[in-house]
C-alpha cells in the first residue's frame, strides 16, 4: 500500500510545523523521516496516521488510490508505534496485543481461539514467547518496544508508522533492535515510515531517507544519495560532521587561502565573492613535503587514536579548527605529534551556491 | 481555588543529608510541635466524639440511633447522597474528560467557576435557593400555583447538596487524567477502538482509583453538608432533618449522648474516607512509579 | 467524518483540534449542569442585588453597627486562624516531608480530616472540648480564660477547617524543592537557618501564600463548625454568615443579600489573588 502526501501544511498557533510538504512512499518501502527536533517529522507522521488534522486547503493524504485525509484515525487502518510505546498499563502483554482484535465490530471480530492463535503467533514473531502474561511494567524497554510493535501489527495495518522507535532505549539495545526491525520489514514488507533524529539509524535501516528541517523536506533519497550527494548545506551538515572554510571566487573557481578547488557550477558567481567550502573529516589526506598536490597548511592540536579511526584536531590557515579522520594504517605511516605542521589535500569538497534556508 | 488533590500529597521522606539538615534537637522540637498541634485541633475532637457517644454504654448508643427521628434523618441523608453522588459523578467524569483531554478557550475560566462552590459560604448558597424558590422568591409563587413546593422539602436539600459537592469528583479526576496524558487513548484509537470503547477499556481502568476516592469524598461531603441545608430545609424534625441538622437539634436540646451518637456515625464515615484516600494514594503512587519507572531489565 | 471537518472550519479557534472523541457531549453536559445549578442561581443573586438601591445596600450591608461588628469578627478571626495555619501548617508540612518518625503515616492521613468530617460534628466536638468543663477548657478555666463562646473558640474552629489547605498546598512545593539547592547553599558556607530563610522559604512562599488564601477564603464563609462554639451574641460573637441566616429568618431578604454580596466579593478577591499567586509562582519557570 503506497502513501501519497500532497501539499500538506500544519500550523500550531503561529508556529508553522509543516509547510507545503509532499511525499510519496512506495508500497513495501521502509522510509525514515530524519531531522532535528522541531523539524516537523513527528507532525508529518501523526498527520499520516490521522492523529493530527492537516490545515485545510492542502492536497490530502492517499493510501494507494484512496483519499484518507478525512478519515478518523480509528478507521484509517494504520499501525502506530508511539515513542513511549503507550502500552495499556492495566493490561497484560497478551491483552495489549489482542486489544485491536477485541474492539472490532462483532461481525468482523475473530473468535476467541483465533485471537489467541494470532496473538501467540505475533509474540513469536517479535521473539517474546512466554511473556504473554506479564504486565508492561515487568518488561524491559526493548521488550515493551516489541510489544508495541506486535500490538500495532495485530490489526494487519496497511501501513506501519513508528515515532522515534528507538528513542527511549539505551545504545546497545538500540543497535540490536535496529537490525531486527530491518529484518522484520524484509519479512513482512509492510509499507513503513519511521521518525528519527539519529542519522546513523536512518542511514542503516531505511530504504529511503527523507531529511526534514523547519517544516520542509530538504532532500529525499536512498541513504547513499543523501549521504554522498547531499542536495544542500543543511543535509550535508546534518548527516555527519563537516569542516567549513571561508573562501572566495577567483577566476570562476572557489579558493581557500592559496588552494584553488575544482569549480562546481561557479559560472554565475562574481569575482571575489565570499563562499563557504565544506569538507568531511574523512575527505582529507595528509601529504608529505614532496607531494606537489595543492593543499592547505595546518597544525596538529590533538590526536585521538582510540577508536575505529584516528581523529585529529588541527588549526587551519586562518586558525579555524579542522577535524580530520584517518584510517589507522595511514595514520601509522605518518608522524602525528602535537604541534607539527602538516599539509592537507582535499579528496572531495562541496560549495553550495544557494542559500539552503530558502 | 486549587483544592489539594490526591496525587499531591504523597509524602516521600527525602533522605536526610547531614550537610544540609537540621540538628536532631531542632528536628524533634518541630515534630513535637506538629504532633501537639494536630492532637489539639484534630485528634482530640475526634476522640471526644467517640468517648461521648459510647460514654453511657452501647445500649444507650444504640437506643439513640434507633430513635424514630434519627432513623428518619439517616434515611433522608442516605437518599440525598444516593441522588447527588451519582449526579456529581457523571458530571465529574464528563467535565474531567472535557477539561483534561482537550485544549479550548476559556478553560481556566471554567476551572475557576468550578471552584466557586469551595469559596462561597454555604449559608449564601442556601440563601440563593431560598430567594429563588422561597415563598417570597422569584419562582416560588409560580411553582406553588402549580402545587410544587421546593424550599423546606428534600428537593431543596438535594439541590444545595449537589451545588456544594459539585467540584469534588472533577478535581480528583482532572489532575489524575492530566498526569496520565492521552497517549494510551490515542493508541487505542489507532487500533480501531471507538470513542466509548476507548473510554471504557482504557481511560476508566486508569482513573479507577481517583474516581473511587472522588466518589467517597463527594459522598462524605454530601452527607455532612450543613450550612446550606440548614437554610433551605426548614429543619422539620422527622421530615427535613438530615444527620448534621439532627446532630445540631439534639445538641441544642442538651441530648449530648444522642447527638454524639449520630455524630459518631458521620465521624466513622470520615475515617473510612481517609482510609480509602490513603489506599488510593498508595495505589496511584504505585501506578505512577510503574508507568514512569526505570526498566527492570531483561 | 466530513461533519467534524466542517465543524472545525466553522469554529476554527474555540478548541484545538484533537482526534479524541466526545468533546461536544462532555462539554455540553458540563456547561448545561453548571449553568443550571451554579450560574443561573448566582446570576439570580446578582440580579436581586441590583434591585436594591446603593443606599439600602450601604445601610444594610455595611453601615449597620451589628453587621460591622460581625465583619470585624469574621475577618479578624479568619485572618488570625489563617495565620496560625500558615505557621503550624508549615511546621506540619515540613515535618511530614522531611522527617521520619513513628505515626507519620497516621498524621499524614489525619490532616485531611477537616475535609471529610462534617462541620456539625467538629463543631459540637470542639465546643465540648473547649467548654469550661471540657477536657481542655477546664485547664484554661483555672486561669480564668474562656475559650468556648468567645472569639478564641471561633479562631480554633476556623483553624481546624483551614489546616489541610495550607498543609496540602505546601507539601508538594516542599517535595519539589531540589535538595541540591540546599546543599549548594551549605557548600557556600551558609548556616542552616540562613539556608532556610534565604533559599527554602522564598521558594515555597507562593505555595504558603496560596494555602493561606485558601484557608482564609474557607474560614470567611464557614458556618457549621463555628456556630456551636461562637456563642452567637450580637455585636460580640456573631459571625457574618450567621447574620445572613438571622436576616433571612427575620424575612429581611435585602439585609441577607447585602451581607452575602460582601462575603461573595471577599471570596472573589480570594480566588483572584490565588490565581495571581499561581501565576506569580510560575514566573521563574518557562
Amino acid at each position: 500500500m503506497s502513501i501519497q502526501v500532497r501539499n500538506i501544511s500544519k500550523t500550531f498557533g503561529s508556529f508553522k510545523a509543516l509547510e507545503d510538504v509532499s511525499l510519496q512512499v512506495n508500497s513495501g518501502e521502509l522510509i525514515a523521516l530524519l531531522g532535528p527536533s522541531g523539524s516537523g517529522k513527528t507532525t508529518l507522521l501523526r498527520i499520516i496516521a490521522g492523529l493530527e488534522q492537516a490545515d485545510p486547503g492542502g492536497g490530502g493524504i492517499r493510501f494507494h488510490d484512496e483519499d484518507v485525509g478525512q478519515r478518523h484515525v480509528s478507521a484509517r487502518g494504520v499501525g502506530f508505534v508511539f515513542q513511549h510505546y503507550a502500552l495499556f498499563r492495566h493490561m497484560s502483554v497478551f491483552e495489549n496485543i489482542a486489544f485491536g482484535l477485541r474492539v472490532k465490530p462483532r461481525r468482523h471480530r475473530p473468535s476467541r481461539a483465533a485471537i489467541r492463535e494470532k496473538v501467540l503467533a505475533l509474540l513469536a514473531l517479535v521473539q517474546l514467547d512466554g511473556l504473554a502474561r506479564r504486565y508492561p511494567h515487568q518488561l524491559s524497554g526493548g521488550q515493551r518496544q516489541r510489544v508495541a510493535l506486535a500490538r500495532a501489527l495485530a490489526v494487519e495495518p496497511k501501513v506501519l508508522l513508528l515515532d522515534e522507535p528507538f528513542g527511549a532505549l539505551d545504545a546497545k539495545v538500540r543497535q540490536e533492535l535496529r537490525a531486527w526491525l530491518r529484518r522484520l520489514h524484509d519479512e513482512l514488507h509492510i509499507t513503513s515510515v519511521f521518525v528519527t533524529h539519529d542519522q546513523d539509524e536512518a542511514l542503516e535501516v531505511a530504504d529511503r531517507v527523507v531529511v526534514m528541517n523547519r517544516g520542509r523536506i530538504e532532500q529525499a533519497g536512498t541513504p547513499d544519495e543523501v549521504f554522498h550527494h547531499p542536495g544542500n548545506e543543511f543535509v550535508l551538515k546534518f548527516l555527519g560532521q563537516v569542516n567549513r572554510f571561508h573562501g572566495r571566487i577567483e577566476q570562476g573557481r572557489p579558493v581557500v587561502g592559496t588552494l584553488a578547488l575544482d569549480a562546481q557550477a561557479m559560472e554565475n558567481r562574481r569575482e571575489g565573492e565570499p563562499v563557504e567550502i565544506f569538507v568531511r573529516p574523512f575527505d582529507f589526506e595528509l601529504i608529505g613535503a614532496g607531494d606537489q598536490r595543492p593543499s592547505l597548511p595546518a597544525r596538529i592540536q590533538r590526536v585521538q587514536s582510540a577508536g575505529p579511526v584516528v581523529r585529529l584536531e588541527l588549526t587551519g590557515p586562518s586558525n579555524e579548527p579542522v577535524r580530520v579522520e584517518l584510517p589507522h594504517p595511514e595514520a601509522e605511516r605518518l608522524d602525528l605529534t602535537v604541534g607539527r605542521e602538516v599539509r592537507l589535500a582535499l579528496r572531495r569538497s562541496r560549495v553550495f551556491t544557494e542559500d539552503y534556508s530558502i | 481555588m486549587s483544592n489539594p488533590s490526591t496525587s499531591s500529597s504523597t509524602a516521600r521522606a527525602a533522605p536526610i543529608n547531614p550537610s544540609a539538615a537540621e540538628s536532631p534537637w531542632v528536628r524533634w522540637v518541630l515534630i513535637a510541635i506538629a504532633l501537639g498541634f494536630i492532637s489539639l485541633v484534630l485528634l482530640l475532637p475526634l476522640a471526644l466524639v467517640f468517648r461521648y457517644a459510647f460514654g453511657e454504654g452501647l445500649g444507650v448508643y444504640l437506643a439513640a440511633i434507633r430513635d424514630a427521628d434519627t432513623v428518619a434523618a439517616i434515611r433522608l441523608t442516605l437518599i440525598t447522597a444516593a441522588i447527588v453522588v451519582p449526579l456529581n459523578t457523571v458530571f465529574g467524569v464528563m467535565a474531567a474528560w472535557a477539561i483534561a483531554k482537550f485544549e479550548f478557550r476559556g478553560k481556566s475560566l471554567l476551572i475557576t467557576i468550578l471552584d466557586m462552590p469551595f469559596a462561597i459560604s454555604p449559608v449564601v448558597v442556601g440563601m440563593i435557593f431560598v430567594l429563588l424558590f422561597g415563598a417570597r422568591g422569584w419562582l416560588g409563587p409560580t411553582l406553588s400555583q402549580w402545587g410544587i413546593q421546593i424550599i423546606f422539602t428534600p428537593i431543596a436539600i438535594v439541590i444545595v447538596v449537589a451545588f456544594g459537592t459539585m467540584p469534588f469528583v472533577v478535581r480528583e479526576l482532572v489532575s489524575l487524567m492530566q498526569a496520565q496524558g492521552s497517549e494510551e487513548e490515542l493508541a487505542a484509537l489507532t487500533l480501531g477502538a471507538s470513542g466509548f470503547q476507548t473510554f471504557r477499556r482504557i481511560t476508566l481502568p486508569n482513573i479507577k482509583w481517583g474516581l473511587i476516592y472522588g466518589v467517597i469524598l463527594c459522598n462524605a461531603r454530601a452527607m455532612g453538608e450543613f450550612g446550606s441545608v440548614y437554610v433551605v430545609s426548614g429543619r422539620i424534625r422527622g421530615e427535613t432533618d438530615t444527620m448534621p441538622l439532627h446532630i445540631e437539634a439534639l445538641y441544642n436540646d442538651y441530648l449530648l449522648t444522642a447527638s454524639f451518637a449520630v455524630a459518631s456515625l458521620l465521624a466513622m464515615l470520615a475515617i473510612v474516607t481517609l482510609v480509602v484516600k490513603s489506599i488510593v494514594e498508595w495505589k496511584i503512587a504505585r501506578d505512577q512509579a510503574i508507568a514512569t519507572g526505570d526498566d527492570p531489565g531483561d | 467524518m466530513s461533519v467534524i471537518a466542517a465543524r472545525s472550519f466553522a469554529l476554527p479557534r474555540i478548541r484545538q483540534p484533537s482526534v479524541l472523541p466526545g468533546f461536544g457531549l462532555t462539554m455540553g453536559f458540563t456547561l448545561f449542569y453548571m449553568t443550571l445549578l451554579l450560574l443561573i442561581p448566582l446570576a439570580g443573586l446578582l440580579l436581586a442585588a441590583t434591585r436594591m438601591s446603593f443606599s439600602e445596600f450601604w445601610v444594610k450591608g455595611i453601615a449597620d453597627p451589628r453587621v460591622l461588628a460581625a465583619y470585624r469578627l469574621s475577618f479578624g478571626a479568619s485572618l488570625l486562624a489563617a495565620t496560625l495555619n500558615a505557621i503550624f501548617g508549615f511546621i506540619v508540612a515540613w515535618v511530614l516531608v522531611r522527617y521520619r518518625f513513628p505515626g507519620k503515616r497516621l498524621i499524614d492521613a489525619i490532616v485531611d480530616l477537616p475535609f471529610a468530617l462534617p462541620t456539625a460534628v467538629s463543631g459540637i466536638a470542639l465546643t465540648t472540648l473547649y467548654a469550661r468543663t471540657g477536657w481542655i477548657g477546664q485547664w484554661f478555666d483555672i486561669f480564668g480564660i474562656r475559650i468556648a463562646y468567645t472569639w478564641i473558640g471561633i479562631v480554633i474552629a476556623l483553624t481546624l477547617i483551614g489546616l489541610p489547605f495550607v498543609v496540602r498546598t505546601l507539601q508538594p512545593a516542599l517535595e519539589d524543592l531540589e535538595k541540591e539547592l540546599e546543599e549548594a547553599s551549605a557548600c557556600l558556607g551558609a548556616t542552616r537557618w540562613r539556608t532556610f530563610t534565604r533559599v527554602i522559604f522564598p521558594s515555597v512562599l507562593p505555595a504558603l501564600l496560596t494555602g493561606f488564601a485558601l484557608a482564609l477564603a474557607r474560614a470567611l464563609g464557614e458556618y457549621g463548625s463555628v456556630i456551636f462554639i461562637a456563642g452567637n451574641m450580637p455585636h460580640r460573637t456573631e459571625i457574618a454568615p450567621l447574620l445572613v441566616v438571622v436576616r433571612l429568618e427575620n424575612h429581611d431578604d435585602h439585609g441577607a443579600i447585602a451581607i452575602s454580596i460582601v462575603l461573595l466579593a471577599a471570596a472573589f478577591v480570594m480566588l483572584l489573588s490565588i490565581n495571581l499567586l499561581q501565576w506569580w509562582s510560575r514566573r521563574y519557570q518557562h
